[in-house]
């Protein structure tokens, strides 16, 4: 009979190697999907995680992925550092986009570069306005972060639709529900013009070390983390948990903004309903599966935009539903937390007695 | 005077468990007659706990055999070990609050004996009033006092055919009245045959008590005696070991100015099961202990958290060397040199996912452990390892996780954590409670020299004779109001009973006015 044990002290070497322990079972359950599916496996999943990355090309792409990932990773490392479950960074992300599209469009024949300050600084500012709602309900209500974020992640969803089909549609786009093409200086400057790649991969890595070096040798970040850990011992320590809950809520609110206005500042150049194929969603698996570690967190977010673009090369290359995508996703969450046990508690075998 | 019979009933044989980096048992040989009331001692962490569950069957031996009535048998659970007869009643009690007496007793029992209410009530009442503890089957457990939620654990092990009763610690929780009477029913017992495994701390009272003792140190027996016949020195340095010094008789000072006063604290928590406190006056000198007897649940910890700041009073007025600070927060407090040890450890005093140096820096970064927000982890871990080395932690290093240490050793690293803060005023609760011997010493030593160089202490315990052994004024709290407080030496056992009990209305008026 098997057993679980509790261990003494967390094992340190489970925490690192449960997503190593995911990542395999993943990719054991989706040979026997493809398997089932009646592909050849090897060809699947090649087809899935190395061709798109064979390329210059295809690492750009990546990169202009793992942008939005990181970004709004490390806002909800901080959320989850304090134990605030914000599942919401989807839904500030698309308030980002809504926000920073709606000033770039005010700035239609703008020729400085500069008006890319105040377009950032709109979305980050919509964006830290979408967390201050969940962080109001919180504080004020003690309403459910779990339950607030979702609603909000739906509201904004809504709002970018009737703002695409209303009031931010090109009058001159043939009734389609997109909003007018940026003015050029309002585009994030690419690296090389071959390339969508731009400099909002550097944004990312900035603040991959800023919310690192906070988390790590700042009082503040010294604080969320007992309060994460155990309420009682920051009310001991005199932690204000109300002022903390603030701090991350608005934090993640920006930093996801940021990652949803350099998107439509970036690759796309409009505002259109599709702004995000679950960026938000996926940075909660990043999270997890990267240990709230900034390397770990830049190695998950460069596998879950593999994700992305491998679900579409199957779906180009071997006609598979592009879903895949979010299959994959779920697998590697629903692995990495029942690897997750065994960083507290150990399998032991005990032999079944004869006596019931 | 107990039976004396050399039927044996359980025999236990090379007993060995080991566990991820520590042996808890190793090959332990005990052995329990009938009718014997048998204590188990040793420090935090000697292997009593696993050892009883073990007999209790929640934890599986690696090696060793366990002989019950002389047949050698395989406990597979505790289930299987109350079929035998054999019931445990845990520190921690496991009832639910909600119900009734009677409700939870059921909840235990076999389905078929638990289906007709009435009978049960009627059988509940017959066995606690046959060993004298009065039990009403119909109150909430809610209702009941912690000695009396007690009873309701040992009349459930009653209710069956019972022939070993375990106890783990079974006296940290009672007044001392509640203990007379809970020693009355265990000595009845064994006067009708039952075994007794008796877990303590307490020597008097395993040398009133029990006629056979087992002495664990490290996993290992190092011991046994007949507590009747050795003196509770002897057994207390069969413990320790030989070189830790044991009791010793402090001297009692006055003390000097006003270091802490409250007056007239007044608080309602927002908590339905807390305790209102109403008009609280207190004053503590620099350079004395003042210690607060009281059975928990009588407004200790509202008082402790409306010193710490945890919580800010409804009215009244704290003041810190002259200072106000009712309304200051925790932090601001411990920058005016005030320092806290709260009773839960775990789960308050430290986190227990966290290090030891990460630890220090939740109550003592004040201390020059931080620069304009951001924090100086050399220095932290300079403090965390002097607290280590000073207050000889027992750890794997300073970055051990706090769950990873026995209960005495994280509490020598709380209350070092906070001594070395150097405070004015420290508050302490429960500063000892199930700490080993050894631990204790050393925290009352602290404690001790804390005081002598004129640092005032508060310290709210359950224990008495350690209230008596280092305070210097000695008071109770009872329903959220305090009784007088006396010099040590003129207050008697009676007389704080008395006041635990909240007999001190008539005084309290008056002696308030003079304190």
């Amino acid at each position: 009979m098997l057993k679980l044990e509790k261990r003494q002290s967390d094992s340190r070497l489970m925490a690192y190697l449960s997503p190593v322990i995911a990542i395999v079972a993943t990719l054991i359950s989706g040979s026997l999907l493809f398997l089932f599916l009646g592909h050849n496996p090897g060809e699947a999943l090649h087809t899935f995680f190395i061709t798109p990355l064979q390329d210059v090309y295809g690492w750009t792409e990546l990169g202009i992925k793992v942008a939005p990932l990181v970004l709004c990773a490390m806002g909800l490392t901080l959320c989850y550092r304090a134990q605030i479950w914000n599942i919401g960074a989807e839904g500030q992300f698309i308030m980002g986009a809504l926000g920073g599209g709606y000033c770039a469009l005010q700035f239609l024949d703008a020729e400085s570069s500069w008006v890319l300050v105040p377009i950032l600084l709109a979305g980050m500012a919509s964006g830290l306005a979408w967390g201050g709602i969940a962080a109001l309900l919180k504080t004020r209500f003690n309403a459910n972060e779990i339950l607030t974020t979702i609603m909000l992640n739906y509201i904004a969803l809504n709002l970018l639709l009737w703002a695409v089909h209303g009031p931010l549609k090109d009058p001159s786009g043939f009734n389609f529900p997109e909003s007018a093409m940026f003015a050029d200086a309002a585009l994030l400057p690419l690296f090389n013009e071959s390339y969508r790649l731009n400099i909002s991969i550097l944004f990312a890595l900035f603040f991959l070390v800023v919310i690192w070096t906070l988390m790590a040798r700042s009082w503040v970040g010294y604080q969320i983390h007992v309060m994460g850990e155990d309420a009682k011992a920051a009310k001991y320590a005199g932690f204000n948990s109300k002022v903390l809950t603030w701090v991350v809520l608005l934090a993640c609110g920006a930093l996801a903004g940021l990652a949803g206005v350099s998107e439509v500042t970036g690759p796309i150049g409009q505002v259109v309903p599709q702004l995000s194929p679950g960026y938000g969603y996926a940075a909660i698996i990043v999270v997890f599966l990267g240990r709230m570690h900034p390397v770990g967190i830049l190695l998950a977010s460069m596998l879950l935009a593999l994700t992305f673009m491998g679900g579409e090369m199957v779906q180009i290359q071997m006609s598979l539903p592009k879903s895949l995508t979010g299959l994959f996703q779920g697998m590697l969450l629903f692995f990495l937390l029942a690897a997750d046990l065994l960083i507290g508690y150990r399998v032991v075998f005990q032999p079944t007695s004869s006596r019931a | 005077m107990t039976l004396q019979t050399s039927t044996e009933r359980l025999l236990l044989s090379g007993i060995t468990k080991e566990y991820p980096g520590c042996r808890a048992n190793d090959a332990i040989d005990l052995r329990v007659n009938a009718g014997e009331t048998h204590a188990l001692l040793g420090e935090n962490g000697a292997g009593k706990s696993t050892l009883m569950k073990i007999i209790y069957g929640v934890v599986r031996p690696d090696a060793g055999t366990i002989c019950w009535q002389g047949k050698e048998v395989q406990i597979t659970g505790p289930a299987h070990a109350r079929q035998l007869g054999i019931g445990m009643v845990f520190q921690h009690f496991s009832l639910f609050e909600t119900l009734t007496v009677a409700e939870n007793i059921a909840l235990s029992l076999p389905p078929q004996e638990s289906k007709d209410m009435e009978a049960l009530s009627q059988r509940i009442r017959e066995i606690s009033e046959h060993y004298g503890m009065a039990l009403d089957p119909d109150r909430h457990v809610h209702t009941l006092s912690v000695g009396a939620q007690q009873r309701v654990e040992i009349v459930r092990c009653l209710l069956q055919d019972i022939k070993l009763l375990i106890l783990d610690e079974p006296t940290s929780v009672l007044t001392p009245q509640e203990v007379t009477d809970l020693f009355r029913t265990l000595k009845t017992l064994a006067s009708e045959g039952v075994s007794i495994l008796f877990i303590s701390h307490k020597l008097d009272e395993v040398t009133e008590l029990c006629n056979a003792a087992t002495i664990l140190r490290n996993g290992q027996v190092t011991g046994s005696c007949n507590p009747q016949e050795v003196t509770g020195e002897d057994i207390a340095r069969m413990m320790v070991g030989d070189d830790t010094p044991l009791n010793q008789d402090y001297e009692k000072t006055e003390g000097g100015d006003i270091s802490l006063a409250v007056e007239a604290l007044t608080f309602r928590p927002e908590d339905p099961f807390g305790v209102s406190l109403e008009g609280l006056n207190l004053n503590v000198r620099s350079g004395e202990i003042l210690g607060i007897a009281g059975v928990a649940g009588n407004g200790q910890d509202e008082l402790c958290a409306l010193l710490s700041g945890e919580e800010i009073a409804e009215s009244g007025r704290i003041s810190l060397l002259g200072d106000e600070i009712t309304r200051l927060l925790p932090e601001a407090r411990r920058e005016k040199g005030f320092a806290f040890v709260p009773e839960e450890r775990l789960g308050r005093g430290a986190v227990p996912n966290m290090s030891l140096v990460d630890n220090s820096l939740l109550s003592a970064s004040h201390r020059g452990l931080k620069k304009k927000g951001w924090i100086n982890y050399s220095k932290v871990r300079d403090y965390a390892l002097n607290v280590i080395d000073k207050y000889n932690v027992k750890c794997a290093n300073e970055d051990a996780q706090a769950k990873s240490l026995s209960g005495g050793n994280l509490q020598k690293f709380i209350i070092g954590r906070e001594i070395e803060q150097q405070p004015k005023l420290l508050v302490c609760s429960h500063p000892t409670w199930g700490v080993d011997i050894g631990a204790a010493i050393l925290i009352r030593h602290a404690l001790i020299a804390l005081r002598d160089q004129g640092a005032a202490i508060v310290v709210v315990s359950e224990d008495i004779d350690e209230l008596y052994q280092i305070c210097d004024r000695i008071g109770a709290i009872c329903d959220g109001k305090l009784s007088p407080f006396k010099a040590t030496n003129e207050v008697g056992i009676e007389t704080l009973g008395r006041w635990m009990a909240g007999q001190f209305e008539e005084h309290h008026a008056a002696e308030a006015a003079n304190a």
